[in-house]
């Protein structure tokens, strides 16, 4: 997808170091006004939309799988912490592992299509991912894993008090959220921008787009399965829900509503979805109805999103309403651990 | 002595019936991604409603019988004319202002409308499946001596071969055919002849979404009609079509019906591998032949 104007004017790191000191204020106090639980979803979704954001809006991929990650690792997650034993960390560890694993097998495939062929193949395989939880036996099939127990955290810290909880889920979106900043603003992230605007021209400065494409898609699917850990948590329960491919169509929204390619999108759209979906819960199927109205309207008329059009102004950054492409130079040299972050 | 061939060919009559159910469902795998491959060949987008105007397809052909008394036969045609208008409009009123962007985009906008439109029926059907009883003229079977063959899967069978061939036939020796397939290549050129492309892609996307909804209307009296079937479906399709690639119109009958056969197979040999098997093959044909098996290279 092509960059909106947005992402080149009103994210630059500063502002966006900015926004984030804001956030994180805004998440210490918020629980003390708004319902922890709701919160806690919210912030999960909030870091699987981000670590979706990552691929679709600064590689320009269109994963229509994540869920495979989201869910995958909240199941991995709550056997691991459940059946066999393993301390929160841990268990969390081993969701993550898995789903970078699984993306590392899934990414290694979808890279090889791209555009449209891309979203197909990863809702392909997410659905493979589907039918697996469906029918394993340690997955508990329509029941799916239930009462997880949250654990204490490096032994000593209690996960079933509510706020302490809380700021674990706030800890894990903030360091999922600072992985990806520091991803998008590394020259690891420069390349990864390059790709998305012109590939081949990127190959021809002899990037190994494949590499940077798989890397992002791995890094991509880790927070994706680090998110679906957490709410595996904070839920006690994991289910087919999370590995639907409806999951992966609410991400897209999400991302899509929130504005594709801007930092603080995904967060946003996340907050919004959850909270339709926190009101209208006893509304059966109308929330499939309004997200699939939310996804026409937002398509034909709305495709930056909301911090893509409201952006702009908040940083005092309209002067030019179409601004100039100034990205960095391209970097000299690149290296392969800037991935880390 | 010979002990193992009972584990490694299993008993006939199950064999045969899980063949003939693989080729039911390769049956509308080849007319599913018949018409996304003729969508996608025009418009350049993977239409996302289609297992929604599946669904719409046999829902039609219910709502024919239990409101209107009209029958199958007739709903053969109706549905499909109906669900077709509705694709043209669908065309006219939204794809059509989204034809310029970036093609991902026609993909979302169509994922949105399968969620409005399936949302819609969920909301009023449940997620079960409304029984549609098969015809008089085609219920019972016949004896073919190894096996017992319903004679609406019959149908079922001989029809999508003849519906998928006749599409075959359109595209690639009718004039028409050829103005389609030219405006695929270049668009603007056919334009600059004096074709009228803009209404040749209404009516492409028309002409595909009434397969879809002639698929539907046949699907009904097999599979109950059910808000879910076309969810349920389409991402199978999709594989069938990243496997087909979507070159070529024979190249999509082909693979439909070859990967349903292939599921079909499983079901006998390896029942829990059932539902994945296509994804596998998916993966393989990704890794040796990554434009598909039937398509060109990017």
């Amino acid at each position: 997808m092509n960059a909106s104007p947005s992402e080149r004017s009103g994210t630059g790191p500063t502002a966006v170091w900015l926004w984030t000191a804001g956030l994180i204020a805004l998440g210490i106090a918020a629980p003390h006004f708004l319902y922890p639980v709701f919160l806690m979803k919210a912030l999960c979704m909030a870091l699987f939309a981000c670590a979706f954001n990552l691929l679709l809006g600064y590689v320009g991929l269109l994963s229509f799988g994540h869920a495979a990650f989201f869910g995958g690792a909240s199941y991995i997650t709550a056997h691991a912490v459940k059946v066999w034993g393993l301390p929160t960390e841990l268990g969390i560890l081993a969701g993550v592992a898995v789903a970078a694993a699984l993306g590392l097998v899934f990414g290694y495939l979808a890279i090889r299509r791209q555009g449209i062929y891309f979203a197909m193949v990863t809702l392909a395989f997410a659905q493979m991912v589907f039918f697996f939880c469906l029918q394993a036996k340690f997955t508990g099939g329509e029941d799916g894993i239930q009462a997880v127990p949250r654990g204490y955290l490096l032994g000593s810290i209690d996960l079933n008090q509510p706020l302490v909880m809380y700021y674990f889920v706030l800890a894990a979106f903030l360091f999922g959220f600072a992985v990806i900043v520091r991803t998008i603003n590394s020259p690891f992230g420069q390349v990864l921008k390059a790709i998305r605007e012109n590939e081949p021209r990127a190959v021809s400065l002899g990037y190994r787009s494949e590499h940077y494409k798989l890397l992002a898609f791995i890094l991509s699917a880790a927070l994706a399965g680090l998110a679906g850990s957490t709410k595996a948590l904070v839920f006690q329960f994991a289910s087919l829900t999370d590995v639907n491919w409806t999951m992966s169509g609410e991400v897209v929204l999400m991302t899509l509503i929130g504005g594709i390619g801007t930092t603080l999108g995904p967060v946003v759209g996340a907050f919004l979805l959850t909270t339709m979906e926190n009101y209208l819960a006893q509304a059966g199927s109308w929330v499939t109805i309004i997200e699939g109205v939310i996804f026409v309207i937002c398509v034909l008329t709305f495709r930056e999103g909301i911090v893509g059009v409201v952006a702009p102004y908040v940083m005092g950054r309209r002067a030019h309403p179409e601004p100039i492409e100034v990205e960095e130079p391209p970097p000299v040299k690149i290296r392969e651990t800037a991935a880390e972050g | 002595m010979f002990d193992w061939l009972h584990i490694a060919v299993p008993p006939a009559p199950l064999f045969f019936a899980q063949l003939l159910v693989g080729l039911i469902n390769g049956a509308f795998y080849a007319m599913l991604s018949l018409g996304l491959a003729v969508i996608f060949g025009l418009l350049n987008i993977i239409n996302f409603t289609h297992g929604a105007q599946y669904m719409l397809g046999a829902f039609c052909a219910w709502f024919l019988l239990n409101w209107l008394g009209i029958g199958y036969w007739a709903s053969l045609i109706i549905a499909p004319i109906v669900v077709g208008l509705l694709g043209i409009a669908i065309e006219r009123l939204l794809l059509r202002h989204i034809a310029r962007l970036d093609h991902l985009y026609g993909l979302l906008l169509t994922f949105g409308l399968a969620l409005i439109i399936e949302g819609i029926f969920r909301q009023q059907y449940g997620s079960s499946g409304q029984p549609y009883t098969i015809p008089p003229e085609l219920q019972g079977a016949r004896n073919l001596g190894f096996m017992f063959l319903p004679n609406y899967r019959a149908w079922v069978i001989l029809a999508s071969l003849a519906v998928c061939l006749a599409t075959w036939f359109v595209i690639e020796r009718t004039r028409l055919g050829a103005y389609l397939r030219a405006a695929t290549e270049n668009p603007v050129l056919v334009r600059a002849f004096g074709i009228d492309v803009p209404r040749m892609v209404t009516l492409t996307y028309g002409g595909g979404v009434a397969l879809a909804a002639l698929a539907g209307v046949m699907a009904a009296p097999i599979y109950q009609v059910s808000p879910l079937m076309g969810s349920n479906i389409i991402i199978v399709v999709f594989a069938v079509v990243v496997i087909g690639g979507m070159g070529s119109i024979l190249g999509a009958i082909l693979s439909g019906f070859a990967l349903g056969l292939i599921e079909g197979l499983t079901k006998v040999f390896y029942p829990e591998a059932s539902s994945t098997v296509i994804f596998v093959i998916m993966a393989l044909v990704l890794l040796v032949k990554p434009a598909g098996l039937f398509g060109r290279a990017a």
